[in-house]
């Protein structure tokens, strides 16, 4: 039965639509060749100009979220929770590049916000949140898949059918919905405590797919030479699994895993934007967008400005995933 | 119709190159062969050689990028068909030159019932209304051999073995009594029991219709029973073209003795096969000189320095060799003064 | 193939249960209370409402008679926060709101990026395939909360074309933004997986052999290509359906339409215990159903299974 050979096939979560013959073929256990001419894959990736262009406008982002904030506070002075309180007429909210008397300003590009808290700055601090969000949660779901899909590989039999079935199964679960449950029933005291829960929930919804990739790697690559050399040089099963198979498998992982990173940042953002996700003081640019959706009509740039700042960076992650994929192994391409 | 000398397909200097990361390939670099009305001729070569490149110029196949006619002619009955528009060419297609591929599982449509894909080519070329077609088509089936040629016109590529799809798509292939049957490696899937029934298959309707067949294959003993000419290419040239009988008993070209010496002859009292040594080469980067210098062990130094003319040794059979004469002569033929 | 449907059933009735039991347990484990104010409640009173919704029994009794209701009647009980309502009844209510949105969506979605990403394959490598497949990127990074409301700022609040958020019954202006907003992810992911599939189709031999037979490109297409070309939108009909549920989610709530997915949400902020398990449990019945579907379709359009 198809679906019975291919689960892959029938529910392919749409973070992999783009690349789905690819899993179906890194699943079948295809192998991916030529992964290990890392300089190759870098040319590649350069002549790629959308790439190019996603992985200047990530580095630009990750380095003006780092830093933005401690640059802006030593030169205006403003920290993103800055509230003017002495001043009635800074505390409302500014359209960008402009002052308190409507005259032109370099303060606020982005303007402020209701309270008078600079835009930019937060918006600065919101894009550390969320990337930082994104990075962590896909290290977990890496984590996780990674051990599950190379121990399912590799050990095989009823051990593999019994975890890729438990997969089967998560993997129809609308557990986005659990999610938003889980958040809501569970809101942490501290705004710290609140993130750990989101890397955990949302860590946990891409894990699935990556174990799926590493397990057909590993299955292909199991049966190979260098591994039949290692086993006859008395290597132990562990160290096999994580010293052989797994690096042979960090091409599509890394893919992957570019790839997932905005998935995670959508998603944890549209849980904070309905409430669920990073609370306040904390900000990210899901939080940033559903205060600025209060406002829409009046103060428009609230919404704008972390919207399209999110979209940029979205955009430029989805490229750069598309061209590491195209670059790392052209026969993983099929479009 | 026929061209003046009544032959049916002339190919006249046909270049087809593809670009690719590595350079240009040219997968076929000047090639001129004819095909006499009625006969068969037999491309024989190993993979990469450039035979199943050359087919799919004749019809204008090839895929745009990466590949490219890039000159030549290709004249049937009259008509250079490099000059058609791409209407006039699809008109040619199935109806006066068809063709057969390979591998029958994956060229024939898996989600089509076979009755369909049969009656599309007369409904297309022939004009025929849904019940002519499928008449024709079941008449079709049953000339391959479909056995329960009715019932089974309504199952699907999938439900048919290896053989009985080939049949398929040689029943497809005839439909509208093209003159000219383009078969491309039709056996090198199928068991070599079945090969052989498909093989006389294609004779046998050879007979029947008159059609003129050209067929490509690597294997030197499919030419042998059914071909009246043979061109043997290697790197996208032409090594040595002939009449069948004159090529096996006569070869003037070292790569097709090699090729010759390498068909295992059970009454041989040598138990080793013998293969020709090294490999085919990288057509991305052909070195001056004979392409087969590297692999021929008739090599002198001329071979890798300067590319060897196309000698005539007779009035059909012409060899690319700078020894042609003298491998000619080895065999046991006599060269016509040049 | 009979077989086949017969065991996906089996495997969907214990994990629905599953859904519901691990909700209810969450709920119950989950700190605090639905009606938790700020202040505490004086004891009197806290006892007086456990007593009326029967949270004063043992859990196993309160997991026990959730479990056999839901079963026996399908009934999930009444809402803690909506006084009186019954939550089949509010589903009832809300369920036509998302499904039309949410189909609308979908088969916008579909007509749009089944012909684009066709073009885009027939057109590989043409500025048509890259500009529409840099659209198709936008689409999949712009987040609904965000092309929602910048589609409102400029058709409702300055252009004036659309009405703004609001529900008006079924065939209205009103439906126009919110079906754009949700079908926009859509519509990018299936251009993309049309535009794959089509490539991948458009490589194999049988469309060689199409062309071989002299048919016209687009019969090429029309009739060889698109039906395996196809195959993989069609898989992705299951998960193009969780993405649609959490879609619908978010522009319900701007939009402020009374659907399954904003119910849902205040449900859970209110920590309406019936309510939200009423509708978890809905949405994964409609889910796993769904899949099933779509499995059976798959395997019926395609003649290598449903002919084993």
């Amino acid at each position: 039965m198809a679906s019975e050979k291919n689960p892959d096939l029938i529910h392919t979560p749409p973070e992999m639509a783009v690349a789905e013959a690819d899993v179906r073929s890194l699943e079948a256990g295809a192998v991916v060749r030529g992964s290990s001419l890392w300089r190759d894959a870098w040319r590649r990736l350069l002549k790629n100009k959308l790439a190019v262009f996603g992985l200047i406008v990530v580095v630009i982002v990750t380095i003006a979220s780092l830093l933005g904030p401690y640059v802006i506070k030593k030169t205006f002075g403003f920290t993103p929770d800055y509230i003017p309180t002495d001043n009635p007429k800074l505390s409302r909210s500014f359209p960008p590049f402009t002052g308190p008397d409507g005259e032109f300003s370099w303060l606020h590009p982005m303007g402020t916000d209701n309270a008078g808290r600079d835009q930019l700055a937060r918006v600065l601090q919101g894009g550390q949140i969320s990337l930082f969000v994104g990075v962590i949660s896909t290290l977990v779901s890496l984590l996780i898949g990674i051990t599950y899909g190379a121990i399912a590989g590799y050990f095989g039999g009823r051990l593999d059918n019994v975890m890729m079935r438990i997969v089967d199964v998560l993997y129809s679960l609308p557990y986005v919905i659990v999610i938003i449950v889980l958040l809501s029933l569970f809101r942490s005291q501290t705004p710290r405590g609140q993130l750990v829960l989101l890397f955990i929930a949302l860590g946990s919804i891409s894990w699935l797919t990556m174990a799926r990739i590493v397990r057909g790697q590993v299955l292909s690559l199991k049966n190979q030479d260098f591994v039949l050399a290692a086993r006859a040089t008395g290597v132990s099963g562990s160290r096999i699994i994580f010293r052989h198979l797994v690096p042979n498998t960090l091409g599509p992982v890394i893919v992957y895993a570019t790839l997932t990173i905005p998935q995670i940042m959508l998603t944890e953002a549209f849980l904070s934007f309905l409430g669920f996700g990073v609370q306040a003081p904390l900000a990210s640019w899901g939080s940033l967008a559903a205060d600025g959706v209060q406002n829409l009509g009046i103060f428009p740039w609230q919404l704008i400005f972390p919207g399209v700042t999110m979209a940029l960076t979205l955009f430029s992650l989805n490229f750069l995933g598309d061209g590491l994929r195209d670059a790392l192994d052209p026969q993983m391409r099929t479009v | 119709m026929t061209t003046t000398n009544g032959n049916l397909l002339e190919v006249k200097n046909l270049r087809t190159y593809f670009e690719t990361e590595d350079g240009i390939v040219k997968a076929v670099d000047d090639i001129s062969f004819q095909l006499k009305r009625g006969e068969t001729l037999g491309i024989v070569g190993e993979s990469g050689s450039g035979k199943s490149v050359t087919n799919l110029s004749i019809i204008r196949l090839v895929p745009d990028p990466p590949g490219k006619i890039v000159s030549g002619e290709v004249i049937f009955n009259s008509t250079d068909l490099l000059l058609l528009t791409n209407e006039a060419i699809r008109k040619i297609r199935g109806r006066r030159i068809a063709m057969i591929f390979q591998d029958p599982m994956t060229s024939l449509n898996p989600f089509m019932k076979i009755s369909k894909q049969l009656m599309e080519m007369t409904q297309l070329h022939l004009g025929h209304s849904k019940s002519q077609a499928y008449d024709h088509a079941i008449r079709m089936l049953e000339t391959v051999g479909i056995p329960d040629a009715r019932a089974r016109a309504g199952n699907y590529p999938h439900e048919f073995s290896g053989g009985m799809r080939q049949r398929v798509m040689i029943a497809m292939a005839l439909s509208c009594e093209p003159e000219l049957l383009i078969a491309d490696e039709p056996t090198t899937a199928l068991d070599v029991t079945i090969q052989a029934q498909i093989l006389e298959l294609i004779k046998k309707l050879k007979s029947e219709t008159g059609t003129s067949v050209i067929l490509i294959t690597h294997d030197l003993g499919v030419v042998a029973g059914m071909t009246d000419h043979v061109i043997v290419m290697y790197a996208g040239k032409i090594f040595e073209q002939a009449r069948t009988r004159e090529l096996f008993a006569l070869p003037g070209n070292p790569y097709t003795k090699g090729l010759l010496k390498s068909v295992p002859d059970p009454t041989a009292e040598q138990g080793k096969l013998y293969q020709i040594p090294g490999l085919p080469p990288d057509v991305a980067h052909l070195k001056p000189g004979c392409p087969f210098a590297p692999r021929c062990d008739h090599v002198q130094e001329i071979c890798h320095r300067e590319f060897p003319p196309f000698v005539q040794l007779n009035a059909d059979h012409y060899s690319l060799c700078h020894f042609a004469r003298e491998v000619y002569g080895e065999s046991g033929g006599t060269p016509i003064q040049p | 193939m009979l077989r086949f449907i017969v065991r996906r059933l089996l495997i969907t009735i214990p994990t629905i249960l599953v859904v519901i039991s691990l909700t209810w347990v969450l709920i119950k484990l989950a700190p605090g209370n639905f009606y938790s104010t700020d202040r505490p409640l004086p004891p009197a009173v806290e006892k007086n409402i456990r007593e009326k919704y029967g949270l004063d029994k043992p859990w196993y009794q309160q997991y026990g008679k959730t479990i056999w209701n839901i079963v026996r009647h399908f009934d999930f009980g009444s809402s803690l926060r909506y006084e009186g309502q019954s939550v089949n009844t509010i589903i009832w209510n809300s369920l036509p709101v998302s499904a039309a949105i949410g189909l609308l969506a979908y088969l916008l979605a579909l007509l749009v990026g089944i012909t684009v990403g066709s073009i885009a394959a027939l057109k590989q490598n043409t500025r048509w395939d890259y500009g529409s497949m840099a659209l198709a990127m936008v689409g999949i990074s712009v987040p609904n909360f965000v092309l929602g409301p910048i589609l409102v700022l400029i058709f409702s609040l300055t252009l004036y074309w659309l009405p703004p958020s609001r529900w008006a019954g079924f065939p209205s202006r009103n439906l126009i933004l919110p079906v754009l907003t949700l079908s926009a992810l859509q519509m990018a992911y299936i251009a993309r997986l049309t535009r794959a599939g089509m490539l991948e189709v458009l490589r194999s031999d049988y469309i060689r052999t199409a062309r071989a037979k002299g048919l016209s490109e687009r019969d090429v297409v029309l009739k060889h290509a698109l039906r395996g070309g196809l195959m993989p939108v069609i898989s992705y009909t299951g998960p193009a359906l969780a993405f649609l549920l959490t879609g619908t989610v978010v522009v319900e709530r701007i939009f402020a339409l009374p659907g399954l997915g904003n119910y849902f949400i205040q449900a859970s902020l209110n920590r309406d215990e019936p309510l939200i398990i009423g509708i978890v449990s809905f949405i994964a019945i409609t889910l796993l159903l769904m899949n099933l579907l779509v499995d059976i379709a798959y395997a019926y359009l395609d003649p290598r299974v449903r002919y084993q």
